[in-house]
Parts: C-alpha cells; sequence; structure tokens
C-alpha cells in the first residue's frame, strides 16, 4: 500500500472501504478516483446505512408514475396529468451558513422535480431549530427563513406551507428539509437513465467553481463539531436567477424533445450526476474536464469532478440535436457545453484534453458501495434531558397562554409572510387557513393538497409509535380538505447511525413508517436520508419528516379551520383519547420521559375517511385537526382564526377516561375538532362538545375548568415575532 | 382589446398577469424582453418579478431593454401601461413615473393580503362624491422593495394633481411606504404602477376579484395606440 491512509480518511472511507476500492480497480485509485469514491460511496450518496431498512417501504400503487431511485417521485392526478414531489434535507449546510445552506437546499429540490420534466409549482420547508432564547438559534432561524424566501421568492415558485418546531436537541444541528412539487404532462416525463451510446453529454447552467467541494462527505455524512465555522468554503452559493434561466431552458428543451435525458447536479456535483446516469442506462460515460466552463482557470480535475457549484443539469443529447440544444441555452442566456460522451465501456472515464486522468467501472463506483447492518440498542430512559419553563400549579388559563406562546404552537405567521406564497395562481388555501395547503389544478380541472408533518420529540418517545402518528397527521391534515392521499415523500432526519442509540430509533421509525403506509395503503414515491446530525451533546431528536399528497375534485369545497359562523355546534370526531407523554405540556413541565399510547391506524383511517366525505359534501363549517397543545390549543386557533369564542364542556372525554388536564391540553392522534350544524356532526357519529359564540374560550373540565379573553389568547399566539427578533442575549 | 405583457429572464409573475388580462376579457400575449414591437397590443403589463435577477437595483436593468424602449415610446404616445411591483419598480428606473422603491421599512420581504383605496384620476375627481368614487379593494401585496419615496414637493405635486392612485388602508402600510402610496400615476393617466399585485386578486377560489378593476381601470386610461 503507498495510498496515504490519512487521505481517504481525511475523505470519509474506512480503512476496509479503501481496500475494497483497490480490489475493484485491480489498483490503487489516484486522486481524481478517490476523490470521486469518497462521494459516492459517503453515506449521503449510497445510503449505506439505511438501504438495507428502506427496503421494507411499500412503494407500489395504482396512481405511482415514478417511484423511489427517479430525481423525484410523481403520482397520477388524471386527464394526462402527474404530479412530481420530493424532500430533501440541507441540514448541516444551514448549520454552517444558515442563508446559502437554506436557499441552495430550495434550489436543490426544485432542481430534482424540474429534472424529470415537471415545472415547480409548490414549495414546502420542515425547519426544527434549538429554543428561541439562544442567540445561536434565532441566527440560524433569521438566515434560514431569509435564505428560503430570497430563493423561492426570486424564481417564482409559491411558498405554500410547512412547519417549524424549537427543540434544545437542534441546537447545534438545525435541520432544514425543503419540499418541491411540480406539475406534468405524464408523457413528456424523462428519466435520469443515459442511454445511446454515441450521444453527447451536454452541461448546462452555470459555471463550475470552488464551492461546495466535498459537501457529500465532509458536511453531509459526519457529525457537526468545533471548528465548523472552517467548513463554511463547503457550503454552496445559491444563484436563483441562473436556476430561473435553467429551468425555463430544461423545459423548453424537454417540450421540444430535445433531450435523451436529464439528471440535476447535486450532492458530489458531476461525479454522481455522471455516475449515476451511466449506472442507471447500464452504459459508460466519458468526461472530458478540459471542456466544463470554469469559473477559475486552474482548477485540478478532481476538484472540477466534485465541485458542488449550484443551477447545473446534466443532459443527453442524440448528436444531430446538439447543436438545437445549444440555441435554446442561448436564447435563456444560460451556459452550455459539450462535454462527453456516452460509451459501451462500462467506464467512467476522466479525460483532461487527450489524457486519461481517471477510469472506474461504473458499476464499481455506483453500485458497490459496502452495505452495512446497525447495530441498535435501546436506551434505558430518556436521553435528551428537561427543562422546565412553566410554574409548578400554573392555573389552567396561565398554562393555555404558555402553551399558545410556546414558539412550536404559536402562529407562524412571521415565518410565512416572508415567503410567496401566491405566485402561480393556484393558492387557493393560504398558510394557516387550512390543515392543508390546496393548489388548483385547471389543467386536470381538480385540486391537490399536501402536508409536511413530524413531530420529533414524539418520535423521540416512542420512534415506532411517533413516526406513525406523523404519517396520521399528514392523513388527517389532507382528509381536513377532503383529499385523498395519493402518495408520500419523506426525509429521515437522525444522529449517528454508528451509533446503538439512534441506529435504533432510525431502525424502529422506519419500520413504523412502512406498517403505517402499508395498512393506509398510501405507496412511498420517494426519499432522502439524512445522517450524522449530531451536536457536542448528543443527537438530535429523531425526525422523520413525511410530506403527503392528495387529491380533492372540487377546491371550493376545501374546508378551513376557522370557526365561521355564531350558533355553530362544536364536536369531537376520532378515536382521541389525550395523554401527557411527549406533549408540549410535558416540555414545559420538564417531565418528558419514553412512551406514547399506539396510535388505531384502522379507527383513524376510517374517522379521515368520514371527515373527507363531509367536507367533499359541504357539511362542514370548519375543521382542525387536534394536534400540538391539545384540544384547548386546537379550540384557540379555530376561535383566532374565526374571530369568534366558543364554550365546551369535555366531559365525553372523561368517559373515555381522560384527566381533566388530558382533556384540556394532553395530546394523541385521531382527533377531529369540527363545527357546523349539531344534527349533520351527530350523524357523522361525532361527539358534540359546545357551540361557537361570544368572545372568550369558555372550557368546563372540573376542577381545571377555564375562561381566557380572545384577545388575550391572539395575542399570545401571536407572539413568536417578539421572540424571534429579540436581539438580547 | 388586446393586452401585451412583458417577459423578462427572472420575470416570476407574467403567466398570472397574461390569466388576469383573459379574465377581463381581453386577448393576451407575452412579448419577450427582446422584441422592440408592440405590434398588435392595445395595452401593456410590466409584471412582477425580478427581472435579469435585480441583484443591482430593482428594474435598474429591465429599463434598457428593447422590450422597454418600445414600450416608453408606447407610453409617450398615450398607450396604457400598467407596471406591477416589479414593474412599478421598471417604470420609476425609466422616468416614466417618479419616485423610487426603497427597501421595506421591516427590511423583511411581506406577503399579505391588504386593503386598497382606489383614487380617481384628475379627470374625474369631484369633491362631493370622493367617499363613493375609492372603493376598497382587497389585493395581495409581496415584495422586499416597496417602499414607496419621492421628495416632499413631488409627494405634493401627485397628491395635487390627482397622482396618487392607490392608497394603502389606514394601518395596513406593509413597507413604510410615503404617504400610504401603494401606486402612482402619470400625469397623463395613462401610465400607472403599484406594489401590490391585482392579478393575484381575479379568482374567487384564490381569494378576491377586485384587482380585476385595476386593469380596466388602466385599459380606460389610455388613448389606445
Amino acid at each position: 500500500m503507498t495510498v496515504e491512509v490519512a487521505k481517504h480518511r481525511e475523505l470519509g472511507l474506512t480503512d476496509s472501504e479503501l481496500e475494497l476500492i483497490v480490489e475493484k480497480l485491480g489498483r490503487e485509485p489516484n486522486d481524481v478516483e478517490l476523490a470521486m469514491f469518497s462521494l459516492l460511496w459517503s453515506e449521503h450518496c449510497s445510503y449505506k446505512h439505511s438501504r438495507k431498512l428502506l427496503g421494507q417501504l411499500p412503494t407500489e400503487g395504482e396512481r405511482v408514475v415514478m417511484g423511489p431511485g427517479e430525481n423525484a417521485g410523481a403520482v397520477d392526478i388524471g386527464n394526462g396529468y402527474a404530479i412530481a414531489f420530493k424532500v430533501e434535507s440541507h441540514n448541516h449546510p444551514s448549520a454552517v451558513e444558515p442563508f446559502q445552506g437554506a436557499a441552495t437546499g430550495v434550489g436543490g429540490i426544485l432542481r430534482d422535480v424540474f429534472a424529470i420534466g415537471a415545472r415547480p409549482i409548490a414549495i414546502l420547508d420542515s425547519l426544527r431549530f434549538g429554543e428561541l432564547d439562544s442567540v445561536r438559534s434565532r441566527h440560524l432561524l433569521d438566515g434560514a427563513v431569509r435564505g428560503i424566501g430570497h430563493y423561492g421568492n426570486s424564481i417564482g415558485v409559491a411558498t405554500v406551507g410547512g412547519e417549524v418546531y424549537f427543540e434544545a436537541p437542534y441546537e447545534h444541528n438545525c435541520l432544514v428539509n425543503a419540499m418541491c412539487l411540480g406539475i406534468a404532462r405524464t408523457k413528456d416525463m424523462v428519466r435520469a437513465a443515459a442511454a445511446g451510446v454515441g450521444n453527447a453529454v451536454v452541461l448546462m447552467g452555470a459555471t463550475t467553481g470552488r464551492d461546495g467541494i466535498g459537501g457529500a462527505s465532509v458536511l453531509a455524512s459526519a457529525e457537526l463539531g468545533e471548528g465548523d465555522e472552517a467548513k463554511r468554503p463547503t457550503v454552496q452559493v445559491g444563484d436563483p436567477f441562473e436556476e430561473s434561466k435553467v429551468l425555463e431552458c430544461c423545459l423548453e428543451l424537454l417540450e421540444r424533445g430535445l433531450l435523451v435525458s436529464l439528471q440535476d447536479l447535486g450532492a458530489a456535483g458531476l461525479t454522481s450526476s455522471a455516475g449515476e446516469m451511466a449506472s442507471a442506462g447500464g452504459v459508460g460515460i466519458d468526461i472530458d474536464v478540459a471542456r466544463v466552463p470554469l469559473r477559475e482557470a486552474d482548477m485540478e480535475p478532481f476538484e472540477i469532478m466534485v465541485s458542488e457549484s449550484q443551477e447545473r443539469m446534466l443532459g443527453v443529447v442524440e448528436p444531430a440535436r446538439v447543436v438545437e440544444v445549444l440555441a435554446v441555452c442561448e436564447k435563456w442566456q444560460t451556459g452550455s457545453a459539450e462535454i462527453g460522451i456516452v460509451t459501451d465501456s462500462g467506464q467512467v472515464r476522466i479525460l483532461r484534453g487527450g489524457e486519461v486522468v481517471g477510469e472506474m467501472p461504473v458499476e464499481a463506483l455506483v453500485d458497490s458501495c459496502p452495505l452495512y447492518d446497525l447495530e441498535p440498542a435501546e436506551p434505558e430512559g430518556w436521553i435528551y434531558g428537561n427543562r422546565a419553563t412553566l410554574a409548578p400549579g400554573a392555573s389552567s388559563e396561565d398554562t393555555l397562554l404558555a402553551l399558545l406562546g410556546s414558539p412550536s404552537v404559536a402562529s407562524k405567521r412571521w415565518v410565512f409572510e416572508q415567503y410567496d406564497s401566491l405566485v402561480g395562481s393556484r393558492t387557493v388555501r393560504r398558510p394557516e387557513s387550512a390543515d392543508a395547503a390546496v393548489l388548483q389544478v385547471p389543467e386536470a380541472s381538480n385540486a391537490i393538497a399536501v402536508s409536511i408533518d413530524g413531530n420529533g420529540r414524539r418520535v423521540a418517545c416512542d420512534p415506532h409509535a411517533g413516526t406513525i402518528e406523523a404519517v396520521l397527521e399528514c392523513a388527517q391534515n389532507l382528509a381536513c380538505v377532503g383529499a385523498e392521499p395519493l402518495g408520500l415523500t419523506n426525509c429521515l432526519n437522525f444522529g449517528n447511525p454508528e451509533k446503538p442509540v439512534p441506529a435504533w430509533q432510525l431502525d424502529r421509525a422506519v419500520a413504523g413508517l412502512a406498517e403505517v403506509c402499508r395498512a393506509l395503503g398510501v405507496p412511498v414515491v420517494g426519499g432522502n436520508v439524512s445522517l450524522y446530525n449530531e451536536g457536542p451533546e448528543g443527537p438530535i431528536y429523531p425526525t422523520p419528516v413525511v410530506a403527503m399528497v392528495g387529491e380533492l375534485p372540487d377546491p371550493a369545497q376545501a374546508c378551513g379551520s376557522a370557526f365561521t359562523k355564531e350558533g355553530d355546534a362544536i364536536a369531537l370526531l376520532g378515536p382521541f383519547a389525550p395523554t401527557l407523554a411527549g406533549s408540549e405540556l410535558a416540555k414545559l413541565r420538564g417531565e418528558l420521559e419514553m412512551g406514547l399510547p399506539q396510535p388505531e391506524v384502522e379507527v383513524i383511517a376510517a374517522a379521515c375517511a368520514t371527515v373527507r366525505e363531509a367536507v367533499r359534501a359541504g357539511k362542514l363549517s370548519s375543521v382542525h385537526d387536534v394536534s400540538d397543545g391539545g384540544l384547548g390549543c386546537a379550540l384557540a386557533e379555530s376561535a383566532i382564526a374565526g374571530g369568534i369564542g366558543c364554550s365546551i364542556d369535555v366531559q365525553p372525554l372523561r368517559e373515555r377516561g381522560c384527566s381533566p388536564e388530558e382533556t384540556l391540553f394532553g395530546e394523541g392522534t385521531g382527533g377531529f375538532l369540527l363545527s357546523g350544524d349539531r344534527e349533520v356532526l351527530e350523524k357523522l357519529g361525532a361527539t358534540p362538545l359546545g357551540r361557537v359564540g361570544g368572545t372568550t374560550i369558555e372550557i368546563a373540565a372540573g376542577d381545571r375548568s377555564l375562561t381566557v379573553g380572545l384577545v388575550a389568547v391572539e395575542s399570545a399566539w401571536r407572539s413568536l415575532r417578539t421572540q424571534a427578533e429579540h436581539d438580547g442575549a | 382589446m388586446r393586452w401585451g405583457v412583458l417577459q423578462f429572464p427572472g420575470s416570476c409573475d407574467e403567466r398570472d398577469a397574461l390569466h388576469a388580462c383573459e379574465r377581463t376579457g381581453a386577448e393576451a400575449r407575452l412579448v419577450w424582453h427582446e422584441e422592440r414591437d408592440l405590434e398588435g397590443v392595445d395595452a401593456v403589463v410590466i409584471p412582477g418579478g425580478f427581472s435579469y435577477g435585480d441583484y443591482l437595483r430593482a428594474g435598474a436593468i429591465a429599463r434598457f431593454s428593447p422590450a422597454m424602449e418600445a414600450v416608453a415610446e408606447f407610453a409617450t404616445a398615450g398607450g396604457p401601461v400598467l407596471g406591477i411591483c416589479n414593474g412599478f419598480q421598471v417604470l420609476c428606473e425609466a422616468g416614466l413615473l417618479p419616485g423610487a422603491l426603497l427597501l421595506n421599512e421591516s427590511l423583511r420581504f411581506v406577503c399579505r393580503q391588504l386593503d386598497l383605496i382606489a383614487v380617481d384620476g384628475p379627470e374625474t375627481g369631484h369633491i362631493d362624491t370622493f367617499e363613493a368614487r375609492r372603493p376598497t379593494l382587497s389585493i395581495p401585496a409581496k415584495h422586499g422593495e416597496g417602499r414607496y419615496f419621492a421628495a416632499e414637493e413631488v409627494l405634493d405635486a401627485l397628491e395635487a394633481k390627482g397622482q396618487i392612485a392607490y392608497c394603502y388602508a389606514p394601518g395596513q402600510n406593509p413597507n413604510g411606504s410615503a404617504r400610504d402610496i401603494a401606486g402612482i400615476r402619470n400625469e397623463a393617466g395613462n401610465v400607472v404602477g403599484l406594489m401590490p399585485h391585482p392579478e393575484h386578486a381575479v379568482d374567487p377560489l384564490t381569494g378576491s376579484t377586485d384587482g380585476l378593476r385595476v386593469f380596466e381601470a388602466v385599459a380606460a386610461a389610455g388613448v389606445p395606440a
């Protein structure tokens, strides 16, 4: 062995992985090859710690147009159209440089969607930060929100929804997951497989520079720690204007049938896009780095191959069409260069002019990374610590106000007003007006709904049940607007899989995800895995973020969450039997511990169907799923949104075995809060609790009864801006 | 009646504007930024977005485009021109409207449904019927650089000549604009620019149809070229 041992380790490869590479090549890799292997064999690109688990997920369904393995999944919505969607993480870049990290997270997920020929129509974001009393968390929140807005607003794709949670375990390692949905004519969609020996490989979009070198291996596949500022050069810089031109250019090329296939350049840049295209097509590929347009003239071949410069796409083009392709790029004022050729060699060959500087079998580079078994071990108890912030013995009124003001529960208006939620003229239900975002799709004469959810704290209490809850919450949110689920995508954000507890969390969460998707009959059409999310204090909360897309026939019927009519009855539907386990209140009291009740999936699925049909038939004035902060917070949210109070008696929940406190603030899945005509609600099987009306929220709950004015409730719920912009220590 | 909607690289709301024009019962087509000829166009929309990326000053590059040269001639000849958001910024940069749009007071982008007060033009302003002639329109705004600014004497002149076209309803100014100004018109009344987005208020499903009145008012304000 003459290869310096430190070098491959520095790039994130183990000694045994290097030995395997040497065996596959029949010689030692040179610097270019070692750099390329280190990226494609990183966790981020190879899924080496998660792939075995992911095989459990159900991926088939009659509406599935594209499943896992493509740039994005897609489902059929009728009339020859499909909706493509995907969620991806950009956690570590955002923890190091939140504005560019989040901005390029949005840019990357947009490219995944238009790479399959879909026009992006909506963005959602799932964000996690530490508590807002930390300067670092406020800095990360502010930067990430600005970054998402900068990219999405500038490129003209509506940001229609999302979620934000603030929990101490995300203090060092925040999470920024971005989702994009796009619409495509099913017959125009393209796959990423390279095909046609002799076809040209064309690089389009921005020039290639030294930004983002080693992002996938150095940043995404290792824990964060001391000296992360030094990693800033591994974060890419986004240019939404360049992306907007590349987007329009690619869609025009696809519409005119000028491309054989298309792939975005994301993590690991040219290395992964060329390697994966060749692997998918069962062909070889030659890339001449001397023909790649550069930002800096003296870049080394390995730098060109691993650069993560943004806003670049790789297309395969028949030789006779190259001139036309270059002309379309010229029209959109975006760069283009013919940099390679599809071969029958089965090799990825890197050339610099006439000189071969790297040559590897595609199979070795893309498909030979060893897959590892996890060594999971259940923790003996709650590992994340507790911090009480609510005074013991707080009154019911003060408890409700504290919950509503807790930034994870409070209104996210401060966040979503920084995003353009309207561009594209599809947004029928804007953020906070209903439980799911609703977009009209005139192309198919219907509408789609989308929701993204994942409460990491509850998953930490029980990774299996918590993940099932996240999927059920999505399903409930879709039911609230009358939508039927078509497909699901996910982003699994976990700690270091080489450690026993994060391994156990991942193992249990994926089992729960597979189980609930099978039970609901919802196929998983894509996903992303982000591991090694840890800081000096340990792993983040295990955070499977799930996003579900559904279809509804008539967007006008999508029900809102606001109370609308004085005198309407209020009723509860579904098998809701709340407890304090894993609740927001348990957190505020510093009483978190392991354990959650097991959700009744079949019964909840039936409740979803009942709500969906009632909404489609226009039978309800409002519907809201009971989630964070329990029934008290759900009531307050519907009351604030409608500007009308309410009064209820929780006696029916007492009969389900709940204590007065559990009825008010306990959490659990399966609860829908409805308002409307009392007889109609009773016929649906809902349990009447009270009435809409007045200017206070009154809840009769034995010795925990409460009455609070709407003004006080609203002011607590609207406090996020003050907490986020507070500039003290 | 046929509208032309300008399209720059980086435009965002051009398809929405096209759709809005069609909702008024008119025809509409996109005009590529390199087109020098507005052939067959009776009125022009300069849509929202980030023309050429707007990395310099919003609208500063777009004003030099061939299409904008054509729009300047069209406006001078009395043709109706509506600039929305980035289009308003472009019209100010081009000198077709006075003043400038600065960063929002909050230094943040804001997207919000607002009430706008439509203020009558100079030729129809009668004090006795002023309230009735000031309908309130529900229209969303979404911008990061929408704070209207002009020298005090310019603002006084705009008021005196009836050139303030739209104001934010009391208490709803989202960006710190001078005198709550949301939109203005030129002295002749045929060139109108506003920050809020009337093209996003043309469909009851997505919120409101009040924006149609903005398109209709502009179409009626000019002498078709």
